[in-house]
């Protein structure tokens, strides 16, 4: 799969007619109108819980896809891909961050943040033509990331502060330059000092590295640091009742 | 595939419960294999009893029968065969070698039996293992006996020592033949064979020892000692049964003919070998149980893998998630699993061998000593081989069932993190 490198006028994002319903709902749980998100932005998906935030996730990071409508990510209708296709989709182009334990406990910082390049040629391929090797590429993110202590390297990673996992996790969701970042409430366990210094790192780095961030909370007060905040129950048609 | 060193790693990460079921599944392939093989070694053991010899000459009888008294010396015969019949087949120029036998008596529940030196040089068991003297010699005169290994062995027998006869083959007998003593001579190495529960006297000393008996019974009055049996002549009129070697293997079957048509009196040739194996068929069945009952132990430890796997698998939903969060496929989250499966049960399976063979090597001399049964340590047979297939193919198959609810998870899941 070849795509192209830098950044193209055409939007990261764009849905039209969108509708989502979970097989066991009864109703649609998203529906949305027409949603557009421009490359290299960064954009504040701002909702209650319960508002369809995962769900439009699930949809963005192709794991599941709509039941009508047009959603394109990066010029792709994903919807149209296969399963497979969709997985080597959101590994290549994609990477997330979760609210808390997104680590695996039993392999080491630098393995976490390598991890997806296990799965996609892709991020390998471009992970290593920032640095020497993939050790070397994760260790400069982990070191943007403020996270170069030596000690720190060798510890197991459920010893690590939850604010320093999340910058793991920012770190392996950075590796190999995917297109877009989706950020799930990462903040949402810490305090508010470094809720906001971990927001300013990650739009930082994404910026660096040239990628389209997504950050999705429920939290409004963090919406000044966005260059644009969707309020997703103000465009979603859907009933949403849980 | 990108998903197997994470799997290794996730294993290592749970190596206690992980050991715990390879232990298991180690322990019961140890069980079956070790059923399976000393099951095997029984049946060879068994199935030669008696090796080497031809045919088995008796009165006319069903072959379990004339095989039970011959051989194992349970059960009476119900005829006896005539010493000139013996002499006459035993001169037939096809009969390279043959061995009388005379049963009857006992020594505190051991049989006795009467034959002659022959006994010593032609006698083949096992894989055509020779009779070897642990102690002593073969007897040469009349009153010697020569002991199986068991008999010395749990009687505290030494050489020299002297042994009375009972007259019948109860462990309790009335009449016995105390007027002329046994004097031990021999005592044979274990084989693991009846004859390690027999005493062996000369034919002549079975003559001697009934001298003055008639109908069975000892005439009062007529009671001899040693010394007067011995010039007396001692040829016996009758003996129950004899073994026979054969100048050529393709006469068996035109020998066993002459025999089973002999004019003078109603005789029956048996194949020892066939005979042996349908008496098998009849307490084989004991083995059979012995292996399907480790059959069962062996799916135990599959289940113990599977309840471990299960179990792990709501714990590894956060792992699961993260792994598809960066791309793995649903597949490759099942392969995970089942690889597992398949790891812990190979391995297992390896283990379980080698502690197999380390017990082998270890019980080795134990079993030979105590069932007379020989362990070979040798490579594993294709019915091994295949039970350990079996086991590990068992092994990935139970993995299929948490495999694919991993992989149910992993696609219900999606991209939100359950806890």
């Amino acid at each position: 799969m070849t795509q192209a490198q830098s950044p193209t006028p055409s939007p990261a994002i764009r849905l039209q007619n969108v509708g989502f319903r979970w097989p066991s709902a009864r109703h649609e749980t998203l529906a949305l109108e027409s949603l557009a998100i421009k490359a290299g932005e960064r954009v504040f998906i701002e909702g209650p819980s319960g508002c369809g935030k995962s769900t439009l996730l699930s949809l963005l990071t192709g794991v599941n896809r709509p039941d009508r409508g047009r959603l394109e990510v990066l010029g792709r209708a994903i919807g149209e891909l296969s399963g497979g296709g969709r997985d080597r989709f959101r590994s290549d182009h994609i990477g997330v961050i979760f609210q808390m334990f997104n680590l695996i406990p039993y392999l080491s910082m630098v393995e976490n943040v390598t991890l997806p390049c296990r799965f996609s040629r892709l991020r390998r391929e471009r992970a290593l033509s920032r640095g020497e090797t993939l050790e070397r590429e994760a260790l400069r993110l982990l070191e943007h990331l403020d996270l170069h202590d030596a000690a720190l390297l060798h510890r197991p990673v459920h010893e690590l502060s939850v604010g320093q996992q999340q910058r793991v996790a920012a770190a392996r969701a950075l590796i190999g330059a995917p297109e877009i970042i989706i950020a799930d409430e990462p903040t949402s366990s810490l305090d508010a000092p470094r809720r906001t210094a971990f927001i300013e790192l990650l739009e930082r780095e994404c910026r660096a590295e040239g990628g389209t961030l997504l950050f999705v909370s429920h939290d409004p007060s963090l919406e000044g640091c966005f260059d644009r905040t969707i309020r997703l129950p103000e465009i979603n048609l859907a009933t949403v009742n849980g | 595939m990108p998903i197997l060193p994470l799997a290794l790693k996730s294993l290592l990460n749970r190596r206690f419960s992980a050991l715990l079921t390879l232990l298991s599944i180690a322990l019961s392939v140890t069980l079956l294999v070790g059923v399976e093989r000393i099951r095997m070694e029984a049946y060879n053991s068994f199935t030669n009893t008696v090796s080497g010899t031809d045919l088995i000459i008796g009165a006319r009888s069903g072959q379990v029968q004339l095989l039970l008294y011959s051989v194992f010396h349970i059960g009476t015969p119900t005829n006896n065969l005539s010493w000139e019949s013996y002499q006459e087949l035993a001169a037939d120029r096809r009969v390279a070698w043959t061995i009388p036998i005379s049963l009857g008596d006992s020594h505190q529940g051991y049989p006795v039996i009467g034959t002659n030196q022959d006994y010593f040089r032609h006698f083949r068991f096992g894989d055509k293992r020779q009779l070897e003297l642990a102690k002593g010699r073969p007897f040469d005169g009349v009153h010697e006996a020569v002991l199986g290994a068991e008999v010395a062995a749990k009687l505290g027998y030494q050489m020299d020592d002297a042994i009375i006869v009972a007259h019948g083959a109860g462990k309790v007998s009335f009449t016995q033949h105390d007027n002329q003593p046994f004097k031990v001579v021999g005592i044979l190495r274990r084989t693991g064979t009846p004859v390690d529960h027999t005493v062996h006297i000369p034919l002549e000393g079975i003559e001697a020892i009934h001298l003055g008996w008639i109908g069975g019974r000892p005439m009062p009055g007529r009671q001899i000692t040693a010394e007067q049996a011995l010039n007396k002549d001692l040829t016996p009129n009758n003996i129950t049964a004899a073994f026979v070697g054969l100048e050529s293997k393709l006469g068996v079957f035109h020998f066993q003919r002459k025999v089973n048509g002999y004019r003078q009196e109603p005789l029956t040739a048996i194949l020892p070998g066939v005979a042996l194996q349908e008496l098998w068929r009849l307490i084989g069945m004991v083995e059979k149980a012995l292996l399907t009952i480790s059959g069962f132990v062996v799916v135990v430890g599959i289940v113990g893998l599977l309840t471990a796997l299960l179990t792990g698998i709501d714990g590894r939903r956060r792992e699961m998630a993260i792994l598809r969060s960066v791309g793995a496929r649903p597949y490759q989250i099942a392969a995970l699993i089942i690889g597992e499966a398949g790891f812990l049960t190979l391995l297992g399976a390896l283990l379980g061998m080698a502690l197999l063979y380390i017990l082998l090597l270890a019980g080795q001399p134990l079993a030979e000593a105590w069932l007379g049964l020989y362990l070979p340590v040798s490579a594993p047979t294709l019915m091994e081989l295949a039970l350990l297939g079996g086991v590990v193919l068992a092994g990935l198959l139970a993995g299929i069932i948490p495999a694919w609810r991993a992989y149910r998870n992993s696609l219900a899941d999606g991209m939100s993190i359950r806890l």
